[in-house]
C-alpha cells in the first residue's frame, strides 16, 4: 500500500492510504484544538476523516500526571474512512504522562514527536517513571522513530516582542506543533493558514501569534531534517457535492433546526448540562436568531417537563441529556406517552451505572429506552451510528414525534458527538416534508372537539391552546378513549394501553425496510450492529471481504419498532454476531423478539471496538 | 390583552365551569378556590382560549379538570417547569398553576424557588391545608412541628416552611396570601395576581375537613378571627382586632401589637407592598413562640414589584439577535462557514 514518492527532497514522502495520528498531552496543553484545526484542515484538502477525541472527566487533573492525559485521535485517508483507527502511526507526546498513557498503541516503527520541555526530572517524576529514567534517552525507544523537540522553547523564541505574556506564549506552543504536522504531512501551509485565519479572525494578536507558531513549526521540519520520511495523503474519492466537518452533536442541533423550519414549527429545548449532551445545549443557544428556544432548567426533570408545557403548546420541543438525567426523565416520559404529545428525547450515551465514566462512550441504555419506565409506555428509538447521520436520525426522530404524536428517544453516545467527519450535508430540498396534525374546528358530530380520535395511524389531533371553541384538558390519569376524560373502566383501559401500543407498531410502516449494509447476502454470518459500532464494524467486515471472507453487515437505526423485515432477514444467517459496548442488550432483545440464536461479543471499557477486535471474534467464527 | 369577544359578549362564571364532574370530598375549602377563580377570569380581559391551568397532583391539582380552559393534569411537583415551557413557548397566553404544600413545597420545591427567581409571568395558587389529604393523612411540608397523622403518630419532628418567606427569599415578585373562607379577599388577591406581570405567588389557606379539619378556623371562625387575622393594605397603617382596636408597630426591627385606645392610629407605620424588608418581617407573622408577643396572622399582598418577566426577555434576546444576525435559510445553518467542494 505504500509507495516511494519520485521527488524525495530531504526527507523520503510516503504516500500512504491512510494514517492515524494520536496528539496528546496535558488537558491544558490545547491538544483537542489541535487535533480538531488538523483534521479540518484535512477535511477541507480533501482526506476523509473520522476522529476521536478522548478525554479524563476532571476539568485540569493534576498537571504532569497520567490522570490528565487528554488525547485526540484522528485518521485521515484518501479513501472512506469509518474508525479514528486502531492503532497510530505519529503520537505526539507533549510530557512524560502522555507517553506514558499512549505508547501502547503506537505501532511498531511509528513516528513520536516529543516536547522535551515535558521531559524534564518533574514530569517524569509526575508520569511514574523510575529515578533517573527518561524513555527519550535510554533506547526504550528504539522500535520508533523518535523527533524530540523543546517546543515549549522553540515557540517561545518565535513568539519573542509580539506581545503575548508569558502564559500566553506558552499555551501557543500546540500551534508550533501543528505546523510541523503540516508539513509532516505535505500540507500545503498557505491553505492550511487560510483556514486557521478565518477560525481566529476575532483576536488579531492571538491570530497572528497562532500564525507566526505554526509557520516556525513548518519551517523547523523543513529546515531540521529531523524527520527521515514524511506522509502524503490524497485526497479522498468522496461523493462529489459541497461538504462541511461535523461532530455528532452538531448535527443534532442541525437535525433539530432542519425539523422545526421544514415543519414551521418553533423549536424549543429544555435541557439540564450533562457530559457528553451540552453541546448540543451550547450549540442550540446560538441560534436565538433563529427563535430557537433553549431553556437552561434547574434540573433534568424541568428539562423534559419544560418541554412537555412547550410540546402541548405547539412546539417542536426538545430535551436533551446523558445515562444519569434520562433517569431523571423517567416519570415524565410516561407522561408524554399517556399525553400523546410529540417530544424529542436525546440521551448521549456515557459509561454507567450512576455517574460512571462521564467522558468515555458506552451504549448501555439501550434496556433503558425500550422498557425504563412504569406501566405499558411504549416509546419509538432510534439511534445514530456515525457523526454526520445524527442529522437524520434526528430529523427521522422528528418526523415521527410530530406524525405520531408522540415521545422519540434518540441514541448518540460520546464516541460519535465529539467525533468528527466530513458531512455532505443536504439541501432543504432534499428533506423529506413532515406532516403535523393541527386542527382548529371540533372533529365530532355534535361540535365537540374529542382530543383522542384518532386518524389510520392512529394518531391524535394536536390543537393549539388560544384555538377558540377547543378548550380541553388532559393529564396523566388514563383517559376514555375517543373524550379524553379521566376514566378508570376496566375494559377502557386495555382498549387505551393496546392502542398506545399499536400507534407505534404502526411506524414500522413508514420507515424503511432494513437493509445490508453491505449488500452481501449469500453469507454464513451476519454481523448485527447498532449505534456507533457501525465504524469498527463496517471497515473490520470490509477487510474480511477483501480477504475472502463472506460477511454480511447489517446495521439497525431503527430500534423500535424494527423495520417490518428484519426479523425475515436475519434468519437467513446461520450465524448472528452482535458486537456490543455493553452486555449484551440488543441481543437480548432481537432474542426475545424473533427467537433466534444470536452471538455476542462485548466491550465494556469505555472505548470502542477496534476493527482488529472485530475481525478476530469474525474469523474464529468462521474457522 | 384586548379581546373582542369580552366586549361584545361577556363571558361569565358559568362559561369556565368544565362538564366534568366535581369529585372533591363535600365541605372542602377547594370548591371555595375553584368559585373564586371562575368569578374573577371572565373579568380579567383573557378571552377563556388564551387561559391555561397546570396542576401536578394531589386534590388541589384536580383542578385543572374542572376549569373549562386549556389545561394539563401532570405529575406529581412538576406543574411549575410544564408551565414555564408553555408561557416561554406561548407568551400570549395566561397560564396558572393549581398546586398544593405538597406538591410545590415537597416535591416540586427546587421547581418553585427557581419558577420564582426566573420570574415567569406565571400565576401560582398554592393551595395549603398543612396535611397530604389525596394518600389518605400524612404530614406535610407545612404541618406543624409535633402534628400526629398516620406517618407520625409519635408527632412530627420536622419544622414545617415558612412559605412566604421562602418565595420571598427565592426572589418572588409577588408575594400574597389568602384564605378558602373569604371569598371577597382571594377574589381580589388572584385579580391582582393576575394583573402583575412576573411569578403572582398565591398562598390559599385551604381547610381538608377530613384529615385536618380546623386548621385554619381561628382566622375565619367568628370569636378569634379578628383577634387573630390582620388584613394588609397598601398605604394603610396595620390594623386589626374587634373594631380595628389593635395595630402593629414597629420598634426598631420588632414588630408589636399596640392598643389603640393607648396609641392613634397615626402613631403606626403604614403598609408598603413594595417594601421587602416590611414584607419580610410580615411573613415571619408566622410562628407563636413563648416568650415573644402574639401576632395576628397576616393576608393580603406581602411584596410586589416590577422585574421583566423571562419569556419576555427571551422575546427580547430573540429580536436583538435577529437585528444583530439576520435571519439564516435552512441551507445557510447546514452549511455553517466553512465548506468545501468534492468534484
Amino acid at each position: 500500500m505504500e509507495t516511494l514518492s519520485k521527488e524525495p527532497p530531504t526527507a523520503k514522502i510516503i504516500e500512504t492510504e491512510a494514517v492515524v495520528i494520536r496528539f496528546s498531552g496535558d488537558s491544558g496543553d490545547g491538544m483537542q484544538l489541535t487535533g480538531t484545526l488538523f483534521s479540518d484542515t484535512s477535511s477541507i484538502l480533501g482526506n476523509d476523516i473520522c476522529t476521536f477525541p478522548d478525554y479524563p472527566s476532571e476539568i485540569r487533573a493534576p498537571i504532569g500526571t497520567v490522570a490528565g492525559v487528554s488525547g485526540f485521535q484522528v485518521q485521515i485517508g484518501s479513501r472512506e474512512i469509518f474508525t479514528p483507527g486502531d492503532e497510530y502511526d505519529v503520537l505526539v507526546a507533549m510530557n512524560a504522562a502522555a507517553l506514558k498513557v499512549e505508547l501502547k498503541k503506537l505501532k511498531k516503527g511509528g513516528t513520536i514527536i516529543a516536547n522535551t520541555n515535558g521531559f524534564d526530572s518533574k514530569n517524569l517524576r509526575l508520569a511514574g517513571y523510575p529515578e533517573n529514567v527518561n524513555p527519550l534517552e535510554d533506547n526504550s525507544l528504539e522500535n520508533y522513530q523518535v523527533i524530540s523537540i523543546d517546543i515549549s522553547h522553540l515557540t517561545k523564541e518565535c513568539l519573542k516582542g509580539i506581545g503575548l505574556s508569558t502564559k500566553e506564549t506558552e499555551r501557543t506552543k500546540n500551534m508550533f506543533v501543528l505546523g510541523l504536522l503540516f508539513w509532516l504531512f505535505d500540507r500545503n501551509i498557505e491553505n492550511a493558514l487560510t483556514f486557521i485565519k478565518e477560525k481566529f479572525s476575532k483576536n488579531e494578536l492571538v491570530l497572528n501569534a497562532n500564525v507566526e507558531a505554526i509557520k516556525a513549526g513548518n519551517n523547523y521540519g523543513d529546515n531540521l531534517q529531523l524527520f527521515s520520511c514524511r506522509y502524503k495523503v490524497n485526497p479522498a474519492k468522496l461523493p462529489t457535492g459541497k461538504y462541511r466537518s461535523v461532530n455528532g452533536n452538531q448535527a443534532v442541533t442541525f437535525g433539530l433546526i432542519a425539523a422545526s423550519m421544514k415543519s414551521a414549527l418553533p423549536l424549543f429545548l429544555g435541557s439540564y448540562p450533562i457530559t457528553p449532551a451540552s453541546d448540543i445545549l451550547h450549540e442550540l443557544s446560538k441560534y436565538r436568531n433563529l427563535g430557537v428556544k433553549t431553556f437552561q432548567a434547574e434540573d433534568e426533570i424541568a428539562g423534559v417537563c419544560s418541554a412537555i408545557g412547550a410540546s402541548y403548546s405547539g412546539c417542536l420541543s426538545v430535551t436533551t441529556t446523558s445515562g444519569p438525567g434520562m433517569s431523571l426523565k423517567t416519570e415524565a416520559l410516561g407522561l408524554a406517552c399517556i399525553l400523546e404529545i410529540p417530544l424529542v428525547i436525546v440521551n448521549v450515551q456515557r459509561g454507567g451505572p450512576s455517574t460512571g465514566l462521564p467522558t468515555k462512550t458506552e451504549q448501555a441504555d439501550l434496556f433503558q429506552a425500550f422498557y425504563g419506565r412504569h406501566g405499558e409506555a411504549p416509546i419509538p428509538v432510534l439511534a445514530a451510528s456515525t457523526p454526520s447521520n445524527c442529522f437524520e436520525i434526528t430529523y427521522e426522530a422528528c418526523r415521527i414525534a410530530i406524525e405520531y404524536m408522540t415521545p422519540v428517544i434518540i441514541l448518540s453516545d460520546g464516541y460519535i458527538a465529539n467525533g468528527t467527519e466530513p458531512w455532505k450535508f443536504p439541501a432543504e430540498e432534499e428533506l423529506n416534508p413532515i406532516m403535523i396534525s393541527f386542527i382548529s374546528n371540533p372533529n365530532s358530530g355534535n361540535g365537540h372537539y374529542l382530543p383522542y380520535k384518532r386518524d389510520e395511524k392512529l394518531s391524535r389531533p394536536w390543537v393549539l391552546p388560544g384555538t377558540k371553541g377547543m378548550e380541553y384538558r388532559i393529564g396523566g390519569l388514563e383517559k376514555q378513549h375517543e373524550t379524553g376524560n379521566v376514566c378508570y373502566e376496566p375494559l377502557n383501559h386495555e382498549k387505551m394501553v393496546r392502542l398506545r401500543d399499536e400507534k407505534i407498531r404502526n411506524i414500522a410502516k413508514t420507515i424503511p425496510l432494513q437493509k445490508i449494509d453491505n449488500d452481501i447476502q449469500n453469507a454464513e454470518i451476519a454481523v448485527v450492529t447498532w449505534g456507533s459500532t457501525y465504524g469498527s464494524v463496517k471497515t473490520a467486515v470490509k477487510m474480511l471481504t477483501e480477504e475472502g471472507i463472506q460477511v454480511a453487515h447489517i446495521h439497525i437505526h431503527y430500534l423500535n419498532p424494527f423495520p417490518s423485515n428484519l426479523g425475515e432477514l436475519l434468519k437467513k444467517f446461520d450465524k448472528i454476531l452482535i458486537p456490543e459496548m455493553n452486555m449484551g442488550q440488543l441481543a437480548e432483545i432481537i432474542k426475545s423478539h424473533f427467537l433466534i440464536p444470536v452471538i455476542q461479543l462485548n466491550k465494556i471499557q469505555g472505548q470502542p471496538f477496534t476493527v482488529a477486535e472485530v475481525m478476530a471474534k469474525v474469523r474464529g467464527l468462521v474457522n | 390583552m384586548s379581546d373582542t369577544l369580552t366586549t361584545t359578549c361577556p363571558l361569565t362564571s358559568k362559561d369556565f365551569v368544565s362538564d366534568q364532574e366535581v369529585k372533591w370530598c363535600p365541605g372542602c375549602g377547594d370548591y371555595s378556590i375553584l368559585k373564586q377563580a371562575q368569578t374573577i377570569l371572565p373579568s380579567i380581559g383573557i378571552p377563556k382560549e388564551k387561559i391555561v391551568f397546570v396542576s401536578g397532583i394531589g386534590c388541589s391539582s384536580r383542578f385543572t379538570y374542572y376549569m373549562d380552559t386549556f389545561g394539563i393534569h401532570s405529575i406529581h411537583g412538576r406543574a411549575c417547569p410544564i408551565a414555564e415551557g408553555i408561557k416561554t413557548a406561548r407568551p400570549e397566553l395566561s397560564v396558572w398553576v393549581a398546586t398544593g404544600d405538597g406538591d410545590a413545597l415537597s416535591i416540586g420545591g427546587n421547581h418553585f424557588i427557581h419558577l420564582l427567581r426566573k420570574n415567569f409571568n406565571l400565576n401560582v395558587l398554592m393551595f395549603n391545608n398543612q396535611i397530604y389529604s389525596l394518600t389518605k393523612g400524612q404530614y406535610s411540608p407545612t404541618s406543624e412541628i409535633g402534628k400526629i397523622t398516620k406517618s407520625s403518630p409519635y408527632g412530627t419532628i420536622e419544622t414545617p416552611f415558612n412559605p412566604l418567606e421562602l418565595a420571598l427569599g427565592a426572589g418572588g415578585s409577588f408575594v400574597a396570601r389568602t384564605i378558602d373562607r373569604n371569598p371577597k379577599h382571594m377574589q381580589m388577591i388572584l385579580k391582582r395576581a393576575a394583573e402583575h406581570e412576573g411569578t403572582s405567588f398565591v398562598e390559599v389557606y385551604q381547610n381538608c375537613n377530613v384529615f385536618n379539619d380546623g386548621a385554619f378556623f381561628m382566622y375565619t371562625e367568628k370569636e378569634t378571627k379578628d383577634e387573630e387575622s390582620l388584613y394588609l393594605e397598601h398605604n394603610k397603617p396595620m390594623v386589626f382586632g374587634n373594631q380595628n382596636s389593635k395595630g402593629i408597630k414597629l420598634n426598631g426591627w420588632l414588630p408589636e401589637v399596640v392598643d389603640l385606645k393607648t396609641f392613634s392610629v397615626n402613631d403606626l407605620p403604614v403598609y408598603n407592598e413594595n417594601d421587602k424588608t416590611l414584607a419580610t418581617i410580615l411573613a415571619r407573622f408566622f410562628e407563636n413562640k413563648p416568650n415573644h408577643p402574639h401576632l395576628p396572622r397576616p393576608f393580603g399582598i406581602f411584596y410586589t414589584e416590577q422585574r421583566p418577566a423571562y419569556e419576555k426577555l427571551m422575546a427580547l434576546q430573540i429580536e436583538e439577535a435577529k437585528k444583530k444576525k439576520g435571519s439564516p435559510t435552512l441551507n445557510e445553518v447546514l452549511a455553517g462557514s466553512m465548506t468545501w467542494e468534492v468534484n
